[in-house]
């Protein structure tokens, strides 16, 4: 994108007026290098955003946005229900709550690498990965509507899973307001057998080395030491997901004449809150996020199973998982007035504070871990929530690296054995069903982390804690 | 835009992909519309294996309707990825009709290996974005959109 096309509001925070039917600003935080490298089209899409009827304050980009489908990825807005506001399914994306979880394992950079080839062979054999995997837990339509009703809480009461995890997962593992009902019945048959796998594309799990710390008392508080590893778990809803935003996409496509909305983009597919429609998709939606989180809860469980036959102290204790691909009622202060607000985050990260009362009582000090998911080779990073947060983005903050390269064009540059090859020189060891799979997510075909994390930092979206580095990595 | 593959002589019916920022777009052409949803299906299977590479040994038939041509393209390559992703198959030759706002289609092909297919992604879901489903001019019909995986 062309910076020239921006209010420049500080180094990394920069502003675009309403024009034509926008009814907010839009604010993309990101260094001015980091827009330059954006594509055109985030600007369409986030101002295309600003439009929507109900939206509060601005339509917000984070530093590692990219072209999207409506939304950008990296996008955030806020809708009041009071106001006409929406909920829209392509604002939450096909893979429903998607996002990052990670466990502390106490175990130091040695220990892993002394069994890091059987223990990367361990994960990629028994977490099901790529395409046309199955999960060991077959579901009937009871269970599944059991773990649409109670998410990671399910997991947990079926012994897939820790009853200490909850307080460490957003909304203690389990969101309020699922409609197991308003799940279709091909939702349901296309989930059946693909609990507690990965999934595909970017989704990955790794065992990472914490390699520095740039906050002692955050990380402390988290519980990360430098030299010792972390296994960080990115997936979604699976099948599951998929279908319900594919099915509500083209219902709220059809239907939005009828509701009077006009759509700048037809992905942009939403319903007032306040609609039978919507109402549905927000019971449908919550449901699909509780099938994340129990997927999530289950494949932690799975490496717990796998780090205790190699080591005697193998419990995996879970420090935070976090969902981007949401929308979720929350409380801000907007003009001077706390109001429940409707926060779509697309490839976003909620970012709360010190003291916010969703904490868990351990990490209220601190502010909520923000999970960073880097590429195979640069690395991830651990930010945590600062209060600040809360007047840029209502508390929000970036996912990844994101993309800088299609899928084709990585294919074009990269070779994935040759990939493999070269991470495997730097010690991390890639396992995957797909050399394919791992050309397209090769490391040169995303942003450079550092400048993204750094531009939330300067931002304040959130301040960075540690940066850690793969030694083991199964791609999907 | 990369790969084109030509069906042979007696078609004018190829596909090719088209980038998109984190995804990738599928584009088919044909002399009717139902070849176009045929080669953007095959597009779509491109995504995910060398559809040269399925055997035809299952089919799956579908039948839609939709409100305008371009959500039928949709919904078809929906119920592919669906139908994918429930039966655990793949598919490598379509057989596609299309009458007013109803659509008839076969899928052919067989369970996914991934010793023999090693898919490449799981495809999440066909969207509306850079949507079009076109008679670009008498006998030249292109539909395509971006895909999410």
């Amino acid at each position: 994108m062309d910076a020239s096309r921006f209010e420049k509001l500080s180094e990394t925070s920069w502003k675009i007026e309403p024009f034509g039917a926008m009814r907010v600003p839009a604010i993309v935080y990101a260094t001015k290098d980091l827009i330059t490298e954006m594509d055109d089209k985030v600007f369409d899409q986030v101002t295309n955003v600003a439009k929507l009827p109900g939206i509060v304050r601005a339509s917000y980009a984070m530093p590692d946005a990219h072209w999207g489908y409506g939304f950008p990825i990296g996008g955030v807005a806020a809708f009041d229900a009071d106001q006409g506001g929406v909920v829209s399914a392509g604002g939450v994306g096909f893979d429903v709550s998607c996002g990052v979880r990670t466990h502390l394992t106490h175990l130091t950079r040695e220990q892993i690498v002394s069994v890091q080839q059987e223990l990367a062979d361990a994960l990629f054999a028994d977490v099901p990965a790529g395409v046309g995997s199955e999960g060991k837990i077959g579901l009937d339509d009871t269970e599944t509507t059991a773990m649409l009703s109670d998410g990671a809480m399910w997991a947990v009461e079926r012994g897939y899973g820790r009853a200490a995890d909850l307080d460490h997962i957003e909304e203690k593992g389990r969101a309020n307001g699922a409609d197991p009902a308003a799940v279709s019945d091909h939702a349901r048959k296309r989930q059946r057998r693909e609990m507690g796998t990965l999934g595909s594309g970017n989704h990955y799990l790794e065992v990472q080395e914490i390699v520095e710390i740039f906050d002692p008392d955050v990380a402390a508080g988290y519980g990360l030491v430098e030299g010792e590893c972390v296994v960080t778990i990115h997936c979604g809803s699976r099948g599951l997901g998929h279908q319900i935003g594919t099915e509500f996409l083209r219902e709220m496509a059809i239907s939005a004449e009828r509701h009077g909305i006009v759509l700048p983009d037809r992905e942009l597919a939403c319903a007032p809150i306040k609609s039978e429609l919507g109402q549905r998709y927000l019971g449908a939606m919550r449901a699909a996020i509780n099938c994340a989180l129990a997927n999530r809860e289950i494949i932690g469980h799975l490496a717990r199973q796998v780090f205790a036959k190699f080591f005697e102290h193998g419990e995996l204790p879970l420090m935070f998982d976090v969902s981007h691909n949401t929308c979720k009622v929350e409380e801000h202060e907007v003009d001077g007035e706390v109001r429940p607000l409707f926060i779509h985050r697309k490839g976003a990260t909620r970012a709360f504070g010190p003291a916010h009362p969703s904490l868990p009582k351990a990490l209220q000090p601190f502010g909520q871990p923000v999970l960073i998911g880097g590429s195979m080779g640069a690395g991830s990073y651990v930010l945590a929530g600062i209060a600040a947060s809360e007047r840029q983005a209502f508390s929000s903050a970036c996912h990844g690296a994101g993309r800088r390269m299609s899928r084709h064009a990585a294919t074009r540059a990269w070779s994935g054995r040759k990939v493999i090859d070269d991470l495997r020189a730097q010690g991390i060891i890639v396992k995957s069903p797909s050399l394919r799979g791992v050309a397209e997510e090769a490391p040169g075909a995303y942003k450079d982390v550092h400048a993204v994390v750094d531009s939330a930092e300067a931002a304040g979206l959130a301040k960075k804690v540690a940066f850690m580095k793969p030694l083991i990595c199964v791609k999907g | 835009m990369t790969k084109i593959v030509d069906r042979g002589r007696r078609s004018p019916g190829r596909w090719e992909h088209f980038p998109h920022g984190a995804d990738v777009g599928v584009r088919g052409f044909g002399a009717t519309a139902g070849e176009a949803c045929e080669q953007a299906a095959l597009a779509m299977m491109a995504v995910i294996t060398d559809p040269t590479t399925v055997r035809q040994e299952r089919t799956v038939e579908i039948e839609l309707a939709a409100p305008s041509l371009d959500i039928l393209l949709v919904d078809w390559l929906n119920a592919l990825i669906y139908e994918m992703a429930e039966r655990r198959m793949v598919f490598g030759d379509f057989e596609v009709s299309i009458d007013g706002d109803r659509l008839k289609g076969r899928a052919l092909g067989e369970d996914v290996s991934c010793e023999r297919h090693a898919p490449a992604v799981e495809v999440k879901g066909a969207t509306y974005t850079e949507l079009a489903f076109v008679e670009d001019k008498p006998g030249l019909w292109r539909a395509q959109c971006v895909i999410d995986v």
